[in-house]
């Protein structure tokens, strides 16, 4: 699919149930290739963080943000701008740690997830969207932030809301001392 | 108004991708007979005018072509070696291209990574910490002009010193770098750009950015 010199989002959509249906169907081929859970979770891992590291480079060169500052700083542009522009969802972010270093993302409406009910008895520990927690941890090592990004809470599984947990790995003074 | 080249170069330091889009060409071609006034001697792979600078051909001028075959290194393209040649009498007269050499793909890798030190250096030595790093070389005959992204890799400019509109350009060349080569899933990370699409793209925005000339697009 080609894109003309002057890239506008309007002219480029493809069908939302075509996304959901491909995201659908790769977690069903992986739940046909795999038998346990946690095979099927580590490759969407892996999968997503293949993505994230070639769409941390795509997300900043459209949206052109500044270097952020803090950790803070961090989450809330991945949820406010990043979420937004690739899902169209906003997450809310909240600080899980004192020492200001673990953040959670509530997702209120999740759009991989829209025609997925409830998971099968025998997946009942499978991260349906661990995608998104690869492309979140892949798209932050490029630029030179480790971090662990897990599913804290998951709607499928029964709990209220779906929270995605992450924690950055190192302490903000070290990152001083890093190559600009 | 030229843009001149375009360099980009990966975190650790490695030339990417290169694209030479326009060289003034300085050449002299003139025909000499028995004695050369030019003093020729070699240097590195080349041969070059040490003495008897005039008409065009400098001082460091390197041999480019013999009577209209290009050389090969310090040999002719029949496989003779220059000095020898031009030193017998019964070759004369002869015509003899004279230039500024083009830079190797070696030496232009060397000069990459060197740049890239001198950027950390740059960066290191600013007093304020978040230093964006060397944004631009300024120097008679052309200007250099650097971005550096959040993710390490760096995207470089040579142009004419009266061309505008860089910045925007090298925003672009960023974006077209994030939509070709990274979304090419056959494109792996810090690696050689070898895609068409690429290539035809950033000719297409190097265009775009001269033809809006000295005084930036809409001019």
């Amino acid at each position: 699919m080609s894109h003309s010199p002057g890239r506008k989002q309007e002219n480029h959509k493809i069908s939302r149930e075509l996304f959901v249906l491909t995201y659908g169907a790769l977690v069903a081929q992986l739940c046909k290739d795999y038998e346990k859970d946690e095979d099927v979770n580590t490759c969407l891992d892996r999968m997503g963080y293949s993505i994230g590291i070639r769409l941390i480079d795509d997300f900043l060169a459209h949206s052109a943000v500044k270097k952020c500052r803090s950790y803070s700083e961090t989450a809330d542009m991945i949820a406010q701008i990043a979420f937004k522009m690739y899902l169209g969802v906003t997450p809310s972010v909240s600080c899980r740690s004192a020492a200001g270093n673990e953040f959670s993302l509530i997702l209120d409406k999740n759009p991989l997830v829209e025609f997925v009910e409830e998971l099968p008895a025998e997946r009942a520990s499978l991260c349906y969207c661990n995608l998104l927690c690869g492309v979140i941890r892949g798209a932050l090592e490029m630029v030179h932030l480790a971090a662990e990004v897990t599913f804290l809470q998951d709607r499928l599984k029964g709990d209220a809301v779906t929270e995605i947990g992450i924690t950055f790995l190192r302490k903000p003074e070290d990152r001083k001392h890093k190559r600009n | 108004m030229a843009i001149f080249s375009v360099y980009v170069v990966n975190k650790a330091g490695g030339l990417i991708y290169q694209l030479d889009h326009y060289a003034p060409r300085s050449d002299t071609e003139k025909t000499f007979s028995f004695p050369l006034d030019l003093v020729l001697r070699p240097h590195d792979e080349r041969v070059v005018v040490a003495f008897g600078q005039r008409d065009g051909i400098r001082v460091g001028h390197a041999v480019l072509a013999i009577n209209g075959a290009e050389v090969n290194g310090r040999f002719t393209a029949d496989g003779k070696d220059i000095l020898e040649f031009l030193g017998n009498p019964a070759n004369y007269p002869v015509s003899i291209r004279f230039g500024r050499h083009r830079l190797s793909s070696n030496e232009k890798l060397m000069l990459a990574s060197m740049f890239h030190s001198l950027f950390a250096i740059g960066s290191q030595l600013s007093p304020e910490v978040g230093s964006s790093g060397i944004e631009m070389l300024e120097t008679d005959t052309f200007k250099l002009h650097c971005f550096q992204t959040l993710t390490g890799i760096k995207f470089m400019v040579l142009a004419d010193p009266r061309q505008t509109g860089i910045d925007a350009l090298l925003r672009k060349i960023y974006e077209i770098y994030s939509d070709y080569a990274l979304k090419n899933p056959f494109y792996s990370l810090e690696m050689p750009i070898r895609c068409e699409l690429f290539d035809q793209n950033l000719k297409l925005a190097l265009e775009v950015a001269e033809k809006a000339g000295p005084f930036g697009p809409g001019s």
